[in-house]
Formats: C-alpha cells, sequence, structure tokens
C-alpha cells in the first residue's frame, strides 16, 4: 500500500505529463530550433561563421565586458552582502529594496539612463567630448549598461546566504585577534565560495546575454561595438540565417554549460547553497 | 576601519547595533558608492527627464489612448503571463520535488534556460516556432488558433522569460517541507485533498506569491524576446517598452522618460503591493 | 655615438614614413537595407583612396532603423557621415545637435541623394491575389506587410506612396487619400519596426499576400529566394531619396574631412553608380541608369516636395504623435 504521503499512480504520471509537456513546448523547443537552425547547411557552414572577423570581434567584445561587469558585480555582491547580512542598521530594507530595483527596470530604460546621463544631449556628454572620453556607443558604455541588468544577482544570491549563516564564527575570528582581511579570508569566504560562484555564474550567463539594454547604448557599429546578442540581430537582418544562428547557438551552448555547471554545483555543495534557495 | 573608528563614531551611528565585527563603514560605503554610481544617479536621469513636458505634458503623454493601451498589454500580459507560470510552476516544482521519473536532472536544469539564453535569440527561436509555418504554430493554426503576432504571442515570450522564477522560489520550500505533518493529517482522517489544500498550500503561498512577483517583474519591462514575435500593432499588440523606442526615434526623450517613469513607478507598486501580501501570509503561518 | 645618431635619423624616418601613409578611419552611419550596397562601394573606394594617396582607410559601418541611427548621432555616435533613409533624420542631426548646417542638402548634387529608389509590391509566386496597383491592397482578404512608419523609413515612403496615389487618382482628394491610407493599414497584421524585419515576416514566416518594399529589398529577397516571389510594379510610387551628408563638426574633430568628402563624392561617380545599380539602387547617371533600364521599369513616381510640401511638412502632419497616421489606429473611426 502506498504511504499517505504518496500520489496515486494517475496523479503522479498526469504531473509528469504535464510537467515534461510544458518544459518541451515552452524551453525544449525553442532550444532545439536554435541549433536545428544552425546546422541547416551543414556544421562547416556554421563553424565558417563564427570564424567570421566580425563574428570573432563580437566574441572578444562579449568577453570583455562579462570580466569587467561580473567581477564589479561580485564585489559589490559580497560587500553589499557582508553590510546588510552581518549588521543591523536603519534603512536596511530599503538597502535591499535598492539593489533589488534594477531587476524591474526594463531593459530599454536600462540603455536609455546611460544615454541621458553621458549622452551629448545629457548632463555629461558635451564636457566629456571636450575632453575626448568616449562613454556611450564604446565599450564603457557598454559595459555600464550590463553592470546594471546584473547589478542584483550576485548579492541576491549571498546576503540570505550570509544571514542564515549569521556572524558566530567571524566574531570568534575576532575575538581571537584576526584582521579584518585574514578573518574574511579564512572564515567568510570558505563559508560563502560556493554560493559565490553559483551567483558568480548567473550573473555572467546574463552579461553575456543582454540585448536590450546593451542595444541602446552600443551604436552598432560593426567590429567595434556590436556585442555577440548584437550579431545575432544584424546577420539575422542580413538575410544571414544559418551563420545569425550559429552564432546564437554558441551563446546557447554557453547557457547549457552555465546550466550543467550550475547543477553541478547544486547537486554538489546543495547544503550551502540551499539557503539561497530558501528566501 | 574598524572597531576603533566604529567606537569614536558610535553617537553619530546610533541608527545601527554595535557589532565587533569589522569592516562596516568600508562595506556600507563602497555599497552605497556603487550603487548610486551604476543605479541611482542614472535612474535620477530617468525621474528628472519628464518633467521638461510640465506636468500637463507628461499626464497628456501618458493618458495617450495608444500609450494607455499599450502599457495595460505590458502589465496585463505580465500578469497573465504570471499567472499561468504561478499555476504551472507550482505543478512543475512539486513534480520535480516529490517524484522520480528518467531525465529528472535534465528537465529540472532545463528549467533554468530563460535565465540564460539570451533574449534576442528566444525571441528569434519563439517566433521562429510559433508562426504560422512554425513547429508548433502550424498545427495550431490548423485549429485556428494564432499566436505570434497576436498579444497571446506576447504571452507566450511573457511565459517563457518568467517561468525559471516561481519554479526556483518553491522548489527548496518543497523540499524543505517535512512530510509529518502531512502524515498527521493524514492519520486523522483527511482526504488527500484535503490535505492539499489545508497543509501543504497554505505553507507554499509566501514563496509562491514571491515567484510569482519575480516572474511578474521581469516580464512587465521585457522587450527582447517579445518584439519578434509581438506584431506591434497600435491599439492591439503593441508593448509599452516600443512605445519607448519609438519615443526616442521621434528625438522625444521627455516623453520616452514619461512612459519608462509611469512604468517603473507602477511595477514598483504593484511589487510593494504583493511584497506585503506575501510577509501577511508568512507572519500568518 | 655615431650609432645612436643613426638610430635616431633611422627612427625618425620610420615615423615619418608612417606619417606619410597614415591609417584612418571614417564612420559612415547608415539605415538597414543598405548593408549590401556600402560593402561594396567601401571596398571600392578603400582601394582608389589608397591608390590615390597611399593612406590605408578603413571604413566602418553602422546599420540600423534611420530614425534610430540618427538619434545616436546627436547622442555622440562619431559618425563622419551619415547616409540615411530619408532627409528629415538628417534635418533632425542639424537642428538637434547643430553637427551640420542646416543647408547641408545644398551641398551635394541632386538633393545630396546619389542614388534614388521606390516603393514597389514584393507577391508571392504567380500572384494569386492579382495585385497590380495600388487599389489592391484594399480587397477584402488581402494581407500587407509593411513596417511601422513611426520607426522605418522605408515604411513613411510607402505611406506617402499610398496616399500619393490615391490623391492623384482620378476624383482623388486629402480626404479620400486619408480614408484609402487607413483602409490599406487595416489589412496589415504585423508592423515591423524595420524593413528588413517586414520582409522577413514576409519572406521566412510566410504572413501576408503582398509586402510594400523598398525597389532594392524586393530584388534582393528575390535573390535570396529563387522562385518564391514575383516583384509588381504599381501604376505610381514615390520617388524615395535617402539622402548622405557629411557631419561637420566630427569630421573636424577627427580631421577626416578631405577623405570623407572625397568618399561621398565618389558615391556619385562612375564607378559607383555602377555598384549601387548593381545593388538596385536607382543611380543618378543617366548613362548607367540607361544601361540597367530592365531593372528598374519606368512608372510615375511622385516627389515628397510636389506632394507633401518638404520632409518637415510631411513629418508634422502624417507620422508626428497625433499626426494622420496616429489618428488611423484611433479607436471607432
Amino acid at each position: 500500500m502506498r504511504r499517505p504521503t504518496e500520489d496515486s499512480f494517475f496523479t503522479r504520471a498526469a504531473l509528469i505529463a504535464v510537467t515534461v509537456g510544458y518544459v518541451g513546448l515552452f524551453l525544449l523547443l525553442p532550444l532545439l530550433i536554435v541549433f536545428f537552425s544552425a546546422l541547416e547547411q551543414g556544421i562547416s557552414a556554421a563553424f565558417a561563421a563564427l570564424k567570421d572577423a566580425d563574428a570573432q570581434y563580437a566574441i572578444r567584445l562579449t568577453l570583455i565586458t562579462a570580466a569587467i561587469a561580473v567581477p564589479l558585480n561580485a564585489i559589490f555582491g559580497i560587500c553589499a552582502a557582508w553590510a546588510v547580512a552581518k549588521y543591523d542598521f536603519r534603512g536596511k530594507s530599503i538597502l535591499t529594496a535598492l539593489i533589488d530595483l534594477p531587476f524591474s527596470v526594463s531593459p530599454v530604460i536600462s540603455g536609455l539612463i546611460y544615454v541621458l546621463v553621458f549622452g551629448m544631449q545629457g548632463w555629461l556628454g558635451p564636457w566629456l567630448r571636450d575632453h575626448d572620453i568616449k562613454i556611450v556607443f564604446a565599450l564603457p558604455g557598454i559595459v555600464l549598461a550590463t553592470m546594471f541588468v546584473t547589478f542584483p544577482f550576485v548579492a541576491r544570491e549571498l546576503i540570505p546566504l550570509m544571514s542564515d549563516q549569521g556572524r558566530d564564527e567571524e566574531e570568534a575570528a575576532v575575538t581571537l585577534g584576526a584582521s579584518g582581511f585574514q578573518m574574511f579570508l579564512r572564515v567568510t569566504l570558505p563559508n560563502i565560495k560556493w554560493g559565490l560562484l553559483y551567483g558568480v555564474l548567473l550573473c555572467n550567463a546574463r552579461a553575456m546575454g543582454e540585448f536590450g539594454a546593451v542595444s541602446v547604448v552600443s551604436g552598432h557599429i560593426r567590429g567595434l561595438t556590436d556585442t555577440m546578442p548584437l550579431h545575432v540581430e544584424v546577420l539575422y537582418n542580413d538575410y544571414q540565417y544559418v551563420a545569425a544562428f550559429a552564432v546564437a547557438s554558441l551563446l546557447a551552448l554557453l547557457a547549457i554549460v552555465t546550466l550543467i555547471l550550475k547543477s553541478l554545483l547544486e547537486w554538489r555543495y546543495a547544503d550551502e547553497i540551499a539557503a539561497v534557495h530558501r528566501h | 576601519m574598524n572597531m576603533s573608528s566604529a567606537v569614536a563614531s558610535s553617537p553619530r551611528l546610533r541608527w545601527r547595533n554595535p557589532s565587533v565585527l569589522p569592516g562596516f563603514g568600508l562595506t556600507l560605503g563602497f555599497t552605497l558608492f556603487y550603487l548610486s554610481v551604476v543605479v541611482l544617479v542614472p535612474l535620477t536621469a530617468l525621474l528628472l527627464k519628464p518633467w521638461t513636458l510640465g506636468w500637463d505634458g507628461v499626464v497628456s503623454v501618458v493618458t495617450e489612448p495608444r500609450v494607455l493601451h499599450a502599457l495595460k498589454l505590458s502589465f496585463g500580459g505580465a500578469a497573465i503571463a504570471a499567472i499561468v507560470n504561478a499555476v504551472f510552476g507550482l505543478l512543475l516544482a512539486w513534480t520535480l520535488v516529490r517524484y522520480e521519473f528518467p531525465l529528472k536532472r535534465f528537465v529540472d536544469a532545463l528549467i533554468d534556460l530563460p535565465f540564460a539564453l539570451p533574449t534576442a535569440v528566444a525571441g528569434i527561436a519563439l517566433s521562429a516556432l510559433y508562426a504560422e509555418n512554425g513547429w508548433v504554430g502550424g498545427p495550431l493554426s490548423g485549429l485556428g488558433l494564432k499566436i505570434a503576432y497576436t498579444p497571446l504571442g506576447v504571452i507566450v515570450a511573457l511565459i517563457f522569460i518568467g517561468l525559471p522564477f516561481v519554479v526556483r522560489t518553491l522548489e527548496p520550500v518543497l523540499a524543505d517541507m517535512s512530510l509529518d505533518a502531512e502524515e498527521a493529517a493524514s492519520t486523522l482522517g483527511a482526504t488527500r485533498f484535503q490535505i492539499l489544500r489545508r497543509v501543504v498550500l497554505p505553507a507554499l503561498v509566501p514563496a509562491l506569491i514571491t515567484g510569482t512577483t519575480l516572474a511578474f517583474a521581469r516580464a512587465v519591462g521585457e522587450y527582447g524576446s517579445v518584439i519578434f514575435i509581438a506584431g506591434n500593432l497600435p491599439m492591439k499588440s503593441e508593448i509599452a517598452p516600443l512605445l519607448i523606442i519609438i519615443k526616442l526615434q521621434q528625438f522625444d526623450y521627455a516623453g520616452a522618460a514619461a512612459i519608462g517613469l509611469v512604468m517603473l513607478l507602477a511595477s514598483f507598486l504593484i511589487i510593494l503591493a504583493l511584497n506585503l501580501l506575501q510577509s501577511a501570509f508568512a507572519a500568518r503561518r | 655615438m655615431k650609432k645612436l645618431h643613426a638610430l635616431v635619423a633611422a627612427a625618425a624616418l620610420l615615423v615619418s614614413g608612417a606619417a606619410q601613409a597614415a591609417n584612418v578611419t571614417l564612420l559612415n552611419v547608415s539605415y538597414d537595407p543598405t548593408r549590401e550596397l556600402y560593402k561594396n562601394v567601401n571596398a571600392a573606394f578603400v582601394a582608389e583612396w589608397k591608390a590615390k594617396t597611399g593612406d590605408s582607410l578603413t571604413i566602418n559601418q553602422s546599420h540600423g532603423g534611420s530614425g534610430s541611427q540618427a538619434r545616436a548621432v546627436i547622442d555622440g555616435l562619431d559618425a563622419d557621415v551619415v547616409t540615411l533613409a530619408l532627409a528629415y533624420d538628417i534635418d533632425a542631426i542639424a537642428q538637434k545637435a547643430q553637427l551640420l548646417p542646416a543647408n547641408w542638402q545644398k551641398r551635394l548634387p541632386d538633393n545630396s541623394t546619389p542614388y534614388t529608389s521606390t516603393i514597389v509590391f514584393l507577391v508571392r509566386k504567380g500572384n494569386p491575389w492579382k495585385i497590380k496597383d495600388w487599389g489592391d491592397l484594399v480587397k477584402p482578404g488581402v494581407h500587407v506587410i509593411t513596417p511601422n512608419p513611426k520607426t522605418s523609413g522605408g515604411a513613411r515612403w510607402a505611406y506617402l506612396a499610398a496616399w500619393a496615389y490615391a490623391e492623384k487618382k482620378p476624383g482623388g482628394n486629402a480626404a479620400a487619400a486619408k480614408a484609402f491610407v487607413r483602409e490599406v493599414y487595416k489589412h496589415v497584421p504585423v508592423l515591423d519596426s524595420g524593413a528588413r524585419g517586414s520582409t522577413i515576416t514576409f519572406t521566412k514566416r510566410g504572413i501576408g499576400d503582398v509586402l510594400l518594399s523598398w525597389e532594392n529589398e524586393a530584388h534582393l529577397a528575390l535573390q535570396e529566394n529563387p522562385g518564391q516571389f514575383e516583384i509588381v510594379y504599381p501604376s505610381s510610387s514615390i520617388l524615395a531619396e535617402p539622402p548622405v551628408a557629411l557631419v561637420d563638426k566630427n569630421v573636424d574633430r577627427h580631421g577626416t574631412r578631405k577623405v570623407a568628402e572625397a568618399y561621398l563624392q565618389f558615391l556619385y561617380t562612375r564607378k559607383a553608380q555602377e555598384i549601387e545599380a548593381q545593388n538596385f539602387y536607382r543611380p543618378r547617371d543617366k548613362a548607367v541608369l540607361a544601361a540597367h533600364a530592365k531593372d528598374f521599369p519606368e512608372i510615375k513616381l511622385y516627389t515628397i516636395d510636389d506632394l507633401f510640401g518638404g520632409w518637415t511638412k510631411a513629418q508634422a502632419t502624417h507620422f508626428a504623435d497625433g499626426g494622420v497616421f496616429d489618428q488611423i489606429y484611433k479607436p471607432g473611426k
């Protein structure tokens, strides 16, 4: 006889069918069609598209952007989580709400705000031009927009984790005479490393894939300010469907690698990042 | 930057409880600095820009029928998508936590795909799938159901990007939930349905609200994945972020910022309300 | 000591040598359908410039919707030259950012448009709906694909071409034209944001029965999808003049005025006109046009100045917020 907390075979079968169907329809099919379209003319056509100079440049630009934006957001995430999780102070809930804010801002607006500040018609544009500093329509603008859309990712993972861990261990370390830096390196970091990695992973995936915000500040100069997602659009608009989907499948592959790493992390270190999922 | 400075400035820092841990000033300082530079100052530009039109100008921009309709579609579509995701997300999370079946890990991993897949790629893939000559759109149009280039297409795209939020907030709560209460209720003679309704569901409601809120928040402003599949007809399938782009292309920065401001405020209020609801439920337990 | 002198001299020689054969970079900010055109034109001009001056020239291209490209230049995108879909967008750069003088269109021949184009119909093979002219677009059941005039330059030309047909046909007037244009847009199921988006919706997604398209886009679509589509020339259309201009403030800052001017003038040369014709833009050069006459059937082409009083006026009347296009979509009318 089945246990009282177990559902009947029929219920289980039906729910599993719904789950597999829903995931298949909404998630798996879109992923499959990307690879399917990329390989429409064989694998060599897809590889040729990736070897194209503009595609190579777009890949490099995306990597550079992520290499700047992700570490900065990770450092910010650690600082913010430390301040929020380890101390009690007034205005803490406002601070956490503000950290989450970029999450509910439309990507289009995320790009627009930097144009309003750094564009020629904006606050700092004319001054920047006089001093020959380029922000929007150049790498700094792309990095800023990317930072904005991925802003909360690391902090969101770390705040609940560090709150859960409490401050006993760190307090003990300090009482025993450890300096702040030693305490962080020996006590805090080992405790949060997997949660941190997890946050960085998500942050990185989003950073490499951002389209809307970056497209507002990029200027779309081929081989100069086109990131991979923008290059997909360029190729798509150039009637180069296979090439477009080839670059897109590279991004999809990145998504899959992220998912695999993430699953591994979850599976291997479930306890240490469990708190992340409890909020 | 450690205890001595904290003590020295303690009269001014009465707004926080004392702690022996170092680094408060440093970390909070950096947090505030970074938050200001990347988020707050640029967002202030958005807050200030519309008022170059004056109050009346802003009101007339955002009450224009076309703008109102687009806002309605963005918010309504996001709400419908969030509700669909709430229902199916609940089922999915339940299945993935409670049952074992082949390829479960694979299905579970796929849930995160919308986080990781670039929105433009998602948009192109979805419109290729759901167009009348696509793998899914073809059979459906045979049944007289059109998805791509209608408001339904908008909802499909928003369902896609919102799904992981519901599932991922529910899963850990379900996994943590002990079976004792269910077993006790069963011993007391409750039917399975009664147990689900009275024991399981109430425990899930706060997380369900949180997840649905996140899915909603993400969907309201979505542009990249929607634009390819929406059809973009004024008064029909035009979303608010597209109107912002259109205003920008007419060199109407203030008008664009006005719509952006309204969207920001509205989603903030809705998220706030849902957060209050969530803490009310959490407190009742 | 002698050695050092020699070294310095050699270094100086190297530096001056580098200065003689400079690396020059131009940025051409253009609209969507000109990608193939400028790829070819740029290659030809770079070769010519190298032969003439010895300088290695790199021409960077940025493509996008005409309006959003103009906005990017206004916001500081460092264009040396702009080659956009319509004069209004360059006017906006002159007005809002003062990057070039207001009379920019008088500086080059033919209204600063080295090539012209027009709006034609692309229909599915065999023309199943028998679409021959503008009037056929409003047959019951016909679906028309065209981009959003608010965001696409080509779409604005298409709108004006439809208007011109209805106003100029026997018994036509402005009121009839407005009613006709409204009727046409009732047959539009998708408004993409750009010309390329519409072409893809029509050709790849299989939506719609007729695409209102740039002439060159229609020819490209034929090439890309052989045997699937046909081009139909309506009885009349509009003379679309996509202008080019030097962005004075930017070239002076970059020190690229000379090469940028030469680049724009190159567009009028026999060689470039030939490339333009090969890319299905109507060349201004009579001889080149005659050589490609079979690609460019003669139809009645109205001009925006004659019929609509120029771009500034047309934009204000038809496409600005609250203009005729917005009224078309007002509910209940």
